[in-house]
């Protein structure tokens, strides 16, 4: 089934569910997820940071799985359904997430901040992390050069007891 | 990254005709480390084939008591599955020592066997390496070289292949299920990866229509006297100085099988059928292990800035067959080393 690249090149339609609404985008094959969101959909809560996979500050949940948006190719993304720190917060409401870097002042720069709440909303789904030590190893892929590290930790822990 | 056509194969002998329609293209599952290298102009496919749909995701007990393990089950499903979790807690083990919990969700079991063997010379085009420009020399020999080869290295490449679960199921007697234009095939793990000789451009055996369709584990999985000892320079994160799967079985104090393999020493995960020898019929001592540690380091040699890593692995090995014997396996969490 080669027919997809039979159709023009540059520009191949994708459907996405982005934080619950439906999106149908052309990309081409080489627009990475984190350009499609930020370039294309205008949502740039996800950052770029070393777009090499490294800092985690592009971390989105696809289907509910943390991944770097930077290393995703959208195109091989069609019909997943991706939440953006844009779409965590409900009815007006905070994520529980979101409360606690506030509470426990998670941040300094802010600009790893939005991976970093992504990426501890897949970590709270895995439920692999039980106490600071896990949620420092399992949270290793995301960054702060600010090193907010110890309150970023603090806020997880506060989510984690929470939820 | 350059302008590429995308397809989307239907199944494997899809993917199959497509490699073979086009002698540019590359599969991509997880592409973590394609995407990656692509972006630095270090690979430039003409068409990546999309794999990522095809139905190579169980993980299937075989007929013997070992486990098949689909291509594209991705890295942390495999570490968390229980029955890799009760059986081959090594596997599993060096699975979660490697990359981060966002990359572990994205690399399939086959692209991990397919990441480069690489170094940061490899990385930057601007530079000389024989493993991305055949011919053009290697800049880390004389460059700096302090995480590099100490074992089968050649004149042409001093890389290191950075794969944590490649060393576990070298030790473990993992096997490799291909399949290709004229059938289906299998090969010894030890065998999937090439030391670089003069032909570093090529990392591994699989042949250029060829594609992974599965791993399969042996029945025999050291579920109780096994540690992955992982040394590197900071605590998670980051690839091997040295790392040390080690596995055994015990009567009593006196060991009745060994394995023993080394990780970010070599271009391919390092056994040595002389150490796993010397410990068989032996008494679980310290003057043992080092002995081992002694044949599986033969040959060991060092450029200007990596001859420390000699004696790392040295007592890297010592420690984790000791790990072993007391069933106190590393902790991939808790980095203080026991």
């Amino acid at each position: 089934m080669a027919d997809i690249a039979d159709q023009t090149p540059e520009r191949i339609p994708i459907n996405l569910v982005v934080n619950g609404a439906r999106r149908t985008l052309e990309v081409a094959p080489w627009t990475t997820l984190l350009d499609a969101l930020r370039d294309r959909l205008e949502l740039t809560g996800t950052k770029k940071g070393c777009d090499h996979g490294q800092c985690g500050a592009c971390t989105v949940l696809i289907d509910g799985r943390r991944v770097n948006s930077c290393l995703t190719l959208a195109v091989m993304k069609d019909g997943a359904e991706i939440t953006t720190i844009e779409g965590l917060a409900k009815d007006g409401a905070l994520h529980p997430l979101q409360q606690a870097f506030i509470d426990h002042d998670a941040f300094q720069c802010g600009y790893c901040t939005p991976g970093q709440i992504c990426s501890a909303a897949g970590l709270l789904a895995e439920g692999r992390a039980r106490d600071a030590d896990e949620i420092r190893e399992l949270m290793s892929g995301n960054l702060c050069r600010c090193g907010a590290y110890p309150n970023i930790v603090a806020a997880i822990e506060q989510a984690m007891s929470r939820s | 990254m350059n302008n590429f056509q995308y397809s989307r194969a239907s199944d494997v002998a899809d993917a199959i005709r497509l490699l073979a329609a086009d002698p540019g293209a590359k599969l991509i599952a997880g592409g973590t480390n394609l995407i990656d290298l692509m972006k630095e102009n270090v690979e430039r496919p003409s068409r990546l084939i999309d794999i990522s749909r095809l139905p190579l995701r169980d993980i299937e007990e075989t007929a013997d008591g070992g486990l098949r393990i689909g291509a594209l089950v991705p890295n942390s499903d495999l570490a968390y599955h229980p029955l890799i979790e009760q059986r081959y807690p090594l596997l599993a083990s060096a699975i979660l020592a490697g990359a981060s919990a966002q990359l572990r969700n994205m690399a399939s079991v086959g692209g991990n066997l397919m990441q480069r063997t690489r170094c940061a010379y490899f990385y930057d085009t601007t530079t000389p390496c024989n493993k991305r420009s055949p011919g053009t020399g290697c800049s880390a020999r004389d460059g700096l070289n302090r995480n590099h080869a100490i074992l089968g290295t050649s004149t042409s490449c001093i890389a290191t292949n950075p794969s944590d679960m490649s060393v576990a199921l070298a030790a473990l007697g993992a096997l490799v299920h291909i399949a290709g234009r004229t059938g289906e095939r299998t090969i010894a793990l030890t065998d999937f990866h090439r030391l670089p000789g003069d032909t570093p451009h090529l990392d591994t055996n699989l042949g250029s229509g060829e594609i992974i369709t599965a791993i399969e584990l042996p029945p025999h999985g050291f579920a109780r006297n096994y540690s992955y000892l992982k040394i590197r320079d900071r605590l998670s994160y980051a690839f091997a100085l040295v790392s040390v799967a080690a596995a055994l079985e015990l009567e009593g104090n006196a060991i009745s099988e060994a394995r023993l393999a080394l990780g970010g020493v070599a271009h391919k995960p390092w056994r040595s059928p002389e150490a796993e020898a010397a410990l068989r019929g032996q008494a679980a001592t310290a003057d043992h292990f080092g002995r081992a540690a002694d044949l599986l380091l033969q040959g060991a040699t060092a450029r200007s800035h990596n001859g420390f890593k000699i004696e790392l692995a040295r007592r890297a090995v010592v420690r984790a067959l000791i790990q072993a014997t007391s069933a106190t396996p590393q902790s991939q969490v808790h980095k203080k080393i026991a």
